[in-house]
């Protein structure tokens, strides 16, 4: 009986370590907030204009229904059921299969080191907004004064008006993740997401009442049906999708480890995918709106200022707010949700590698949180504050993006489908709490339609970047930031999984404890590892 | 607007926006049991 009560107290002990969510509202919260970034206010609007307009809602509602949310509820189902990181998830499915998650660690690092930059940029502009400081000439100002941009190459001349900003980035996230996942990310998104969607909210109530917001609109949404029968729109789609979720590369098996076991993921899934959406659309409308404006005050057609990523953001934007009424509140508004979008994708990013790390060597959140965050901010400062931090993000950015991101998590998923078979237990035990049930038409999804997806987008991908050298840049920068910074990334993953778990560490199977179906009262087996030990020093919060 | 605009622009409001609305519903009703076990919440 002695026994019994030790066992019922060993895992959730151990969970309490490792960190968790509080509820259901807060894993909602912190999942969209990873989920809705940068790509979410600037490339989402640009892609649909590019891709048919209104006759895009078609293959983008597909890929969401057919590859998103299903792919999404993968995720899910691996980090919940296996209580771990992604390594430790992979692990836990197949010990010869951790390197993929070691894999997704790699790529986050990466992302995290460049994504930081551009919210520090969008900080800055947030100021900037205040007193129109880039003047008459945005684009000028942007590459010019701002950036201090010169030839294509790679410098140690360090630009102070980037460098303090990103520095404080980096101040930012290193304070969010110390103080763990409920008190660091699960607070943030508690705080943030509201006031982004309030602060967008209002930015495009104010565009919508802007001269010729019609015109951008109606650009926007205009069908042109003849793009369903394109192969490249229906990429897109499937690209757009899949980026913006933030699938197949960690995140969401992270968090999803720290949900409690008895949630409904498919349902939790559900919001979370379509509150993506539903911001993607909400951006459409206000930047569209706001370019509308633009083009008019300009005199020319929409399609002419329409434009996407950083010259959205950082040149089509400026001339808007310098030309608008009440231009600056549509900059503070418009940089504010940047920063914020940025933020709480970031720190998901980033938790990714703590979670591995810590999973792995056994640290305090504390030791884990400095060990990964400090190296990450060196080096982005090092990288991203120079003069040649411009070029370097952009070719690392799209790299990381179609040749990371894109086919670890091809990989990831064809070996769970199909090497492991895996599909049917993560069914079932998404099925255990999830309503409305997954079955045959979601394991057909994962295995064959999501897939076929993404290596749809893949194959358009590489055909351009065999075709020209991206953005025209020198061969020496696409190799080394782009082609083989791709490339080592997996051969890193895979040396990273040789090295040993800390004794004790449960391997095969999910962890004992986890049964999502086993009562309240009985929440546990013995997992009798040095960190179930009281006094271990191995706590979430790190600063008690 | 052109009247092909305005009815895609709806059709995505409502297929997106009402479909993240029944989730919410679903959810809320079909919510699972919450686990509020004494040392997760260590850390609030």
């Amino acid at each position: 009986m002695s026994a019994t009560a030790g066992r019922a107290t060993a895992q959730p002990d151990q969970e309490g370590r490792r960190g968790g969510f509080s509820s259901r509202r807060v894993f909602i919260l912190a999942a969209i907030g990873s989920a809705v970034g940068l790509g979410n206010i600037w490339r989402f609007p640009y892609v649909a204009y590019e891709n048919g307009g209104g006759a895009f809602v078609v293959p983008y509602l597909v890929a969401l229904l057919t590859a998103g949310i299903p792919f999404l509820l993968l995720d899910y189902a691996i980090g919940h059921r296996n209580r771990g990181s992604a390594p430790l998830s992979f692990a836990r499915l197949r010990r010869g299969a951790e390197g993929l998650g070691w894999w997704q660690v790699g790529i986050c690092f990466v992302i995290a080191i460049y994504y930081a930059a551009v919210i520090a940029w969008a900080l800055r502009y947030t100021f900037f907004s205040l007193d129109e400081a880039w003047g008459a000439d945005p684009e000028g100002f942007f590459f010019g004064e701002f950036l201090q941009a010169g030839d294509v190459e790679v410098t140690a001349d360090v630009v102070p008006g980037v460098l303090v900003p990103l520095a404080l980035v980096w101040l930012a996230v290193l304070a969010i993740m110390v103080l763990g996942v409920q008190r660091g990310i699960g607070a943030t998104s508690v705080i943030f997401i509201p006031v982004l969607v309030l602060a967008f909210a209002a930015l495009v109530v104010q565009a919508l009442f802007l001269p010729g917001a019609a015109d951008g609109l109606d650009a926007l949404f205009t069908p042109d049906w003849s793009a369903l029968t394109s192969a490249p729109v229906w990429a897109a789609a499937f690209g757009q999708i899949f980026f913006s979720l933030s699938i197949g590369f960690g995140i969401m098996i992270t968090y999803a480890s720290y949900v409690g076991r008895r949630e409904d993921m498919v349902g939790s899934g559900l919001v979370v995918g379509f509150s993506n959406s539903g911001f993607e659309l909400l951006a459409g409308i206000g930047v569209f709106a706001a370019l509308g404006f633009m083009a008019q005050a300009g005199g020319v057609a929409v399609g002419e200022v329409a434009s996407g990523g950083i010259g959205l953001a950082f040149i089509a934007f400026p001339t808007i707010i310098s030309e608008a009424p009440a231009g600056a509140l549509i900059g503070v508004l418009f940089f504010a949700s940047l920063v914020i979008a940025g933020i709480t994708s970031l720190v998901s990013v980033i938790e990714v590698v703590i979670s591995a790390v810590r999973d792995k060597l056994d640290t305090s959140r504390r030791a884990a949180t400095v060990a990964v965050v400090v190296p990450a901010a060196l080096l982005s400062l090092a990288l991203f504050s120079t003069t040649s931090g411009i070029y370097v993000l952009d070719v690392v950015d799209h790299f990381v993006n179609q040749y990371g991101i894109l086919v670890v998590a091809l990989v990831s998923m064809l070996v769970v489908a199909w090497a492991l078979r895996a599909l049917t237990g993560l069914g079932e035990h998404l099925n255990v709490h999830g309503r409305p049930r997954v079955g045959t038409g979601w394991r057909v999804l994962t295995s064959v339609v999501a897939p076929v997806g993404l290596a749809l987008v893949l194959v358009f991908a590489l055909r351009d970047d065999l075709r020209a050298p991206y953005e025209d840049y020198p061969s020496w920068l696409l190799l080394v930031f782009g082609w083989l910074l791709a490339a080592v990334l997996p051969l890193v993953g895979f040396l990273l999984a040789r090295l040993p778990w800390r004794a004790g560490t449960h391997l095969d199977g999910p962890p004992p404890g986890s049964d999502p179906a086993a009562p309240l009262d009985v929440t546990a087996t013995a997992d009798p590892t040095p960190r179930d030990r009281p006094g271990s020093g191995h706590d979430e919060g790190g600063l008690r | 607007m052109s009247t092909d605009a305005i009815m895609m622009m709806v059709v995505a409001m409502i297929v997106i926006w009402g479909g993240l609305a029944l989730a919410i519903v679903s959810l809320v009703r079909h919510g699972a049991v919450e686990e509020r076990t004494e040392n997760l919440t260590r850390d609030l």
